[in-house]
């Protein structure tokens, strides 16, 4: 057991590309899920638009960098829109059920053998993050201490995911403590109230999903940038749900909530990956109880353990307050 | 249930979990090679010689066909190969369907069968369907898929009108019925009539216990139902991956019925564990809806599911309501699982696949009605498998989802919902 390779590994997912993209995609469903309650289910299809986005405008379209964000950008717009008119009169589990299914659909589009030319089918698209590449600032070289390094790529793509985490952040406290936000935060509490108040409750709940989803896609950005492709299947629905593990955990409602949550999450799961990787290598665990490939499944039933369990016990994760979460909706 | 009892039954499953689990095994490699039969008007062509060169054009080997037509060629490993058909050996009055395709190139991998080669000789005698016969087929197929989701969708939409919950665990439920009956199957050994008759009844108990163990308590808990929708989500990925942990990710089929002819009822073709399928599905669904509509206890479900509160005041006993109502619905997402095995194959992640339709056709046809779910599936159903008459098949669901928005729209209660306010 190389404890040393444990410890470095886990470090390095503590403040790594996953931390990065989940935090990225949990402060959008943050905006939504904590402080509007919306029950957007379809977080990943945020993410798939906005990477595909860049990957189609920049490898099929030839068209420039940061045109295929902006192209990206547009999408998770349309996908808000396209997502929200027909659900946002109707109670919150409509909205859960329909943003599964966009989500799915959305994945199966750009999975789809007969759209190959345009999406790569299920293979996917690569050589798009060029123009990305291009600014890097950072010499060649591994950067680190003891046995935690990253390589310049990475230096650069983990400084810009965190500079936007830390400028998101800002923006969400202090959208959330502006009257909008507060529209949005009574809406969450109860929207008869904010109805009867003359607030057109269904203009608010749109503003909500769009900025949710621009934020959250960015996290979709760093994913096809930081691995250089895109593939559908990643963009599933257990992208959804680690997400909402992350918000949960660290807090719903809360500005440091997500980047926490990702963080922790990402440490731990790392952590118990490689114990339980080495373990099933130096043979402390018996083969008829798990292999090697069966760590991976035993890794997602841990997460949706974690999110049942945190859900009964502690909804307020670990920075939440109580009595601010969006859970007694019917 | 008493202490002792309810351990016991745990007990069982447990054991029956670890000994499904030791079938994993894994699959056999094979080695890398390409094979190929050559069939003319039905009849198998013999004495005709097949080569095979490297891309580059060095040789690796030729094979004569068999008597069955049969001919093959092992490669020296992965790589890009092309495979001749000497038309000079062909005999008297056979040709290939293209002159101009006897030479082809194909990818070969590592490990896995020997690839397939396909050299067609003779004129085409692909029978064309016309659109109408297609859709006629299509139409048929649709009505055998609606009713296996009508199984499950009647149990979704019952549980969520006696308890509020929209359970996104349900797929697995339906996943059970498919896996427990592929284990009382192909690894006890039971015929696979009887094997569905005994996972049945299975999966209604472990309907039951899931919701004493879990629902039951968090609905005394008073946890609220956004909560609970987040747990039963949480549940599914945990018995999903715990399905994968213990089946592995392939697909497999049950010991009896795997590949049948079909039989021609007019323009359409339907094996017969197609009608077999309908005609339980139907016989099943109809007994329900009799249940439901004369029984005194179908009367309560209906009235719980209506309105839990009023049916409380009445003097319904609410608990027991829903007891039966899981009972039932796990009995019947395990009966849709099982026809679902045997119309496609089983795997880990099959009632999942399905739970998208499933949700479609109960907002269609109404959340919280037993009727409006039967509609709603039968609507799905026919409407995915016909789409694919003009929309490419792997992308089908999304007629569903479309459908879905569609009603949302203009009649968010859906079909048979009651005209209230939804928002």
């Amino acid at each position: 057991m190389d404890w040393g390779n444990i410890v470095s590994n886990s470090f390095e997912a503590f403040i790594g590309r996953d931390a990065v993209i989940y935090a990225l995609a949990a402060i959008g469903l943050n905006v939504h899920f904590g402080y509007t309650g919306l029950l957007n289910f379809g977080q990943a299809a945020f993410l798939a638009v906005a990477a595909y986005g860049l990957a189609i405008s920049v490898n099929i379209a030839g068209l420039g960098f940061w045109t295929g964000i902006a192209m990206g950008l547009a999408g998770a717009v349309v996908l808000a829109l396209l997502l929200g008119v027909p659900t946002l009169r109707l109670r919150a589990d409509y909205l859960a059920i329909v943003t599964i299914a966009a989500s799915e659909v959305i994945r199966l589009i750009f999975r789809s053998a007969s759209l190959h030319q345009y999406t790569g089918g299920s293979n996917g698209l690569t050589a798009f993050a060029n123009g990305f590449y291009r600014y890097n600032p950072y010499p060649n070289g591994s950067y680190g201490f003891w046995r935690i390094g990253f390589n310049e790529d990475e230096m650069w793509y983990l400084t810009v995911g965190w500079a936007l985490i830390v400028v998101f952040s800002l923006l969400v406290w202090l959208l959330m403590r502006s009257p909008w936000g507060r529209v949005l935060k009574a809406i969450r509490e109860d929207e008869e109230a904010v109805r009867s108040l003359g607030k057109n409750v269904v203009a608010y709940k749109m503003q909500s999903l769009i900025l949710g989803g621009v934020l959250g896609c960015f996290g979709g950005f760093i994913f096809a940038i930081a691995s250089q492709s895109v593939q559908p299947d990643l963009y599933g629905p257990p992208l959804t749900f680690f997400a909402y593990a992350v918000l949960i955990l660290g807090g719903a409602a809360r500005v440091m909530g997500p980047i926490l949550g990702a963080m922790i999450f990402w440490l731990l799961l790392a952590f118990s990956d490689n114990v339980l990787s080495q373990a099933v290598r130096d043979n402390l665990v018996p083969h008829w109880f798990m292999t090697g490939t069966q760590v991976g499944q035993v890794r997602f039933m841990l997460v949706g353990l974690a999110l049942m369990l945190l859900m009964v016990y502690r909804p307020q994760g670990i920075l939440g307050d109580r009595r601010e979460i969006a859970l007694d909706a019917r | 249930m008493r202490r002792p009892a309810r351990a016991v039954l745990l007990g069982l499953i447990a054991l029956f979990l670890v000994v499904l689990g030791l079938d994993a095994a894994p699959a056999l490699a094979q080695d890398a090679g390409v094979q190929g039969t050559l069939v003319n008007k039905g009849k198998p062509v013999q004495g005709v010689e097949i080569g095979v060169t490297t891309k580059g054009g060095k040789p690796v080997g030729t094979a004569t066909t068999d008597a069955t037509g049969h001919w093959e060629v092992k490669v020296p490993g992965a790589g890009d190969y092309k495979i001749t058909l000497r038309d000079d050996t062909l005999p008297e009055g056979v040709g290939l369907r293209f002159p101009d395709r006897k030479t082809l190139t194909v990818p070969v991998f590592e490990g896995g069968q020997p690839r397939v080669v396909l050299f067609p000789l003779g004129k085409s005698t692909r029978h064309v369907q016309s659109t109408f016969d297609r859709g006629l087929q299509l139409t048929v197929e649709g009505i055998q898929f609606g009713l296996i989701i009508a199984m499950a969708a009647i149990g979704l939409s019952l549980i969520f009108g006696t308890t509020g919950l929209v359970n996104f665990a349900h797929g697995e439920l339906i996943t059970l019925g498919g896996l427990i009956c592929y284990w009382f199957n192909v690894i006890a050994g039971i015929q696979l009539v009887g094997a569905a008759v005994i996972t049945v009844v299975v999966c209604g108990l472990l309907g039951w216990l899931q919701d004493s163990v879990l629902w039951k308590q968090l609905r005394r808990k008073g946890t609220g139902l956004v909560a609970m929708l987040v747990v039963s989500i949480g549940l599914s990925i945990v018995l999903r991956y715990f399905y994968l942990y213990l089946f592995g990710g392939s697909t497999r089929s049950y010991a009896q019925y795997q590949a049948q002819e079909g039989i021609s009822i007019g323009p359409v073709d339907i094996p017969p564990k197609g009608l077999f399928s309908i005609v339980i599905s139907v016989t099943v669904l109809v007994l329900v809806g009799l249940a439901l509509l004369k029984t005194r206890f179908g009367k309560a479900t209906r009235a719980v599911s209506d309105n839990p509160a009023l049916a409380a005041a009445s003097g319904i006993n609410v608990e027991s309501v829903i007891r039966l109502v899981w009972i039932a619905g796990g009995a019947l997402a395990g009966l849709g699982g099982i026809l679902l095995g045997m119309a496609q194959q089983v795997s880990f992640q099959m009632g999942f696949q399905l739970l998208l339709l499933v949700f479609a056709a109960v907002i269609l046809g109404g959340l919280g009605t037993a009727f409006g779910a039967l509609v709603g599936s039968l609507v799905v159903g026919i409407f995915v498998q016909v789409s694919t008459l003009v929309v490419a098949p792997e992308l089908k669901n999304v007629g569903a989802l479309l459908l879905l928005i569609v009603i949302l729209l203009f009649r968010p209660q859906g079909i048979l919902g009651r005209a209230e306010r939804v928002g």
